[in-house]
């Protein structure tokens, strides 16, 4: 067997996937977070790829570009928050800033 | 030849990805997900993305990585401190996401009864030349909005980050 | 022949005063309120003498009320002889009564407010008397029992004025609830409230029905008409102005139920039962009330339990079957009813207010024409030879030894007491020496006597004048008995008796009442408080009603149930909310865990819905 079953692809991505959304839940870190939806985010460009090879088409790569772009605007104004709040709060403990309690 | 890539590769992102969940130190998560990003990358090549593949090294792992490298020095984080509690993900964390896990894994197998193969040369339409075809032509509107959402991006950043003049 | 101008002129004087008396003065307001009754009884004269004999009634439909199905009632007038006279009594007597009120009123306050409500009274007394159906009967009976209200309450800022009209409509009311009750029944019997048609079918109907209808329709009329057990209400309202007293409380209002009983003669006629309970109720009601009458002080409470008795005697008539005889006595009864109390309040009027009789005395040197004038009326109510009131009482007091003759028995002693206490007042006001502290008693104005004289000369020669008896005989069946001189003689004595044994006790031996009091100390307190039936009422009936409304209605059903609702919805949209309100802890991994789980019941469901399709 010299080829790769597509369908291994799509079970890797939803492992990364499981992964980010693990590591979202389970950590309090502001910045490991945020590094736990990059993650996701790759895993979900994997996908995109994936069904692209599949359909022969090369709309799944484009996608991937607009998420790669997007993602990293995001990293980038994210990382400002984060430093905002550091400033203002002292902490990078997400369970602290919850002033948005009920 | 190409399982063996692909396993090879596909075992070092599920660790790099596990090792960025579980250590402490942001630090060494932020090294672990370059990982990820590499052998992303690489998988990216078996499947006949080279564009996007070029793209993921150096956007994300030679950019993004590099911003979050920086912030984690600027705010000289360290190890992570367990304090605080969530009931809802203690409670329903772990249960979600083997569910999660499992349906999504059913639902490949289940869509994706007759597996199309994948090798390298499977798909030439991933070079730059047919993404540049489509991103002129198909894709030009979203295009130029994203360049806006750059420049917005930009200008967020730096107000936010910005030093307070005194 | 625009039979509606008779009601609707006091109604219009009503509505002027009423919305303009403020600003107009005392002058206009007289013209307005007196002038549109005494137009008003000038249109009943023109309407009699244009429709001349009335061997046959009179009618005039104006509108249709309520149409539904079957059933239908019409506001519809009519005029027979019976409404002739009844027509006469009210506007005559009312237009001297408001002749009068411009005097006494003159001082008072509230004077376009008084007038303003006589008129309405008027107004709601003439539908009552005009009307041909029960309904429309119903919306008179109802109107005159809240103009009552209006008027005993006149002076709102006295307590016991105010408590006194709650007394009577409250005590009305239960009246009014036994007349909607026989409405009622007589829909469902008879399926229509006219009075012709209802008075056609009524022989053929069954007789337990018509003794229901006929003990319902007793019931409305012994609360208006004050008899037992629902009279208590009528010596309380004498905290109303005098006037009112004399117009209400004397000469209409309260003859209401009278004439309808009298009206309902057809259903009555063929429910024996109900009849009896007719006279048995009106013969023990004027008995009663002439013991209690004997015994008060004050003069204007006299006459109340006079009124009580004297209606009883009427119903006494109706119930035996002399249908004219009660007629008859209504209408005498309103002249010297009337003028007695005019003329009490001629003496309180002079007295500045005082209404007790211990504080008079010797006034007849003093205010002459009140005092002979109202002699006439006292020797009318005593039944003197040949005084109207001698004339229909005996009719009343033959027919029912013809029926009873322990009725004719306790109407002759009844008969007598009347007298005795009529005589009493008028011997303890105006002979003897004057006990009171008033420096200048002073006659009253003209415009207070004229009617006083008039009054009197009707007292005195009005039973000849209108001899009611015969008019009535084409209407009512008439009751044969021969003229029995002896029953008459006895009578007649028993009245000459009281009148005697007054001037015994008050003028020759003033000190006999005080010993006899003293003697039957027991007696005496019983019958002055009036047997306490106003507090055996107060503890047997409205306490455990109020009490029990208060527990069960007001804090079990209202606060309780109804508020708990309502209330409750409230408190459990906050609970809901509280209890939401824990999602929102602020903790960005907990939202996350709840997103996923969205995820995947989303998943889940597209999974389910993929199934079903495949």
């Amino acid at each position: 067997m010299t080829q790769v079953p597509a369908s291994w692809f799509l079970t890797l991505s939803a492992v990364l996937f499981v992964l980010g959304v693990a590591g979202f839940i389970f950590r309090r870190s502001v910045i490991t977070m945020f590094m736990s939806i990059e993650l996701m985010l790759n895993a979900v460009n994997l996908t995109f790829v994936t069904f692209s090879y599949e359909l022969k088409q090369v709309d799944g790569h484009l996608f991937v570009f607009f998420v790669m772009v997007v993602a990293a605007a995001e990293a980038a104004v994210g990382l400002a928050i984060i430093l905002t709040v550091y400033k203002s709060r002292a902490t990078l403990n997400i369970d602290e800033v919850n002033s948005m309690k009920n | 030849m190409d399982v063996i890539l692909f396993l090879v590769f596909a075992i070092i992102a599920v660790l790099a990805a596990i090792n960025v969940v579980v250590q402490t130190h942001p630090i060494a998560s932020a090294v672990s997900l370059i990982g990820v990003m590499g052998s992303l990358a690489v998988l990216y090549l078996l499947l006949g993305a080279e564009f996007i593949a070029a793209a993921q090294v150096i956007v994300y792992a030679g950019a993004v990585m590099v911003l979050f490298v920086f912030v984690i020095m600027l705010l000289n984080a360290g190890a992570e401190v367990r304090k605080g509690r969530s009931f809802m993900a203690s409670l329903l964390g772990a249960p979600v996401l083997i569910a999660l896990l499992a349906l999504l894994a059913w639902f490949v197998e289940r869509i994706y009864p007759e597996s199309v193969g994948v090798h390298f040369g499977g798909f030439t339409g991933g070079g730059p030349e047919a993404i540049g075809r489509a991103l002129f032509t198909t894709y030009l509107l979203p295009f130029e909005i994203t360049s806006i959402l750059v420049l917005i991006a930009i200008l967020g950043a730096v107000v936010l980050a910005r030093k307070e003049i005194d | 022949m625009q039979l509606w101008l008779i009601p609707l002129l006091p109604l219009a004087g009503f509505t002027i005063n009423g919305l303009f008396g403020r600003r107009f003065s005392k002058g206009v307001v007289n013209a307005v309120a007196v002038g549109s009754v005494l137009l008003s009884f000038a249109w009943v004269l023109k309407t009699l003498i244009a429709l001349g004999v009335l061997n046959t009634a009179y009618s005039e439909h104006y509108f249709t009320w309520i149409q539904s199905d079957a059933f239908s009632v019409g506001c519809d007038m009519s005029v027979d002889r019976l409404t002739a006279i009844m027509l006469l009594v009210v506007t005559g007597i009312g237009s001297l009564i408001h002749i009068y009120s411009i005097g006494y009123m003159a001082h008072e306050g509230g004077y376009y407010r008084f007038f303003a409500y006589m008129n309405l009274f008027m107004f709601f007394m003439l539908v009552l008397v005009l009307a041909s159906n029960y309904l429309l009967l119903f919306v008179g009976w109802e109107g005159v029992g809240l103009c009552s209200y209006l008027l005993i309450g006149f002076y709102f800022d006295k307590k016991f004025a105010t408590d006194a009209g709650n007394k009577a409509f409250i005590v009305n009311r239960i009246g009014d609830f036994g007349f909607s009750l026989a409405i009622f029944y007589m829909v469902r019997q008879f399926g229509t409230l006219d009075f012709g048609t209802v008075f056609s079918k009524a022989p053929a109907a069954p007789e337990s029905a018509l003794t229901i209808i006929g003990l319902l329709l007793l019931l409305g009329a012994a609360g208006k008409s004050a008899q037992i057990p629902l009279y208590v209400w009528l010596p309380d309202a004498m905290a109303g102005p005098t006037p009112v007293s004399a117009l209400i409380h004397a000469a209409t209002m309260v003859t209401a139920g009278v004439y309808m009983t009298a009206r309902s003669f057809a259903i009555y006629t063929h429910a024996p039962m109900a009849m009896e309970a007719i006279a048995v109720i009106g013969i023990a009601t004027a008995f009663f009330a002439a013991t209690i009458g004997m015994a008060q002080n004050d003069i204007k409470k006299v006459f109340a339990y006079s009124t009580v008795s004297q209606l009883g005697y009427m119903f006494v008539g109706v119930g035996v079957g002399a249908f004219s005889a009660g007629i008859y006595h209504l209408m005498t009864h309103a002249f010297f009813k009337a003028l007695l109390f005019l003329g009490s309040g001629s003496v309180i009027h002079a007295l500045s207010g005082e209404q007790d009789m211990r504080q008079m005395g010797g006034m007849r040197g003093k205010i002459p024409w009140t005092c002979w004038t109202m002699f006439c009326a006292s020797l009318a109510i005593s039944g003197f030879p040949f005084t109207s009131g001698f004339l229909s009482k005996d009719a009343i007091l033959l027919a029912a030894n013809h029926h009873a003759p322990w009725m004719y028995w306790v109407g002759t002693i009844t008969a007598g007491m009347t007298a005795f206490y009529v005589f009493r007042a008028f011997f303890m006001t105006f002979f003897g020496d004057y006990r009171g502290h008033e420096h200048h008693p002073h006659e009253s104005p003209p415009v207070m006597l004229v009617p006083l004289v008039i009054l009197a000369g009707l007292s005195l020669a009005g039973g000849y004048l209108f001899k009611v008896p015969e008019f009535l005989g084409t209407i009512f069946p008439t009751l044969e008995m021969p003229e029995d001189f002896g029953l008459m003689a006895i009578a007649s004595g028993a009245g000459l008796l009281g009148i005697l044994l007054a001037y015994v006790m008050y003028v020759a031996r003033p000190g006999i009442p005080d010993a006899i009091a003293s003697n039957l100390r027991g007696l005496y307190t019983l019958v002055y408080n009036k047997y306490f039936v106003d507090e055996i009422y107060d503890a047997a009936v409205v306490k455990p009603v109020v009490g029990g409304s208060r527990l069960l209605l007001w804090k079990g059903m209202d606060a309780g149930i109804i508020d708990g609702m309502v209330n409750g919805v409230g408190a459990r949209a906050k609970s809901i909310g509280g209890a939401l309100r824990m999602l929102q802890s602020g903790n960005a991994r907990s939202y996350a865990t709840w997103v996923a789980f969205g995820g995947v019941l989303v998943i889940v469901a597209l999974g389910v819905a993929e199934g079903v399709t495949r």
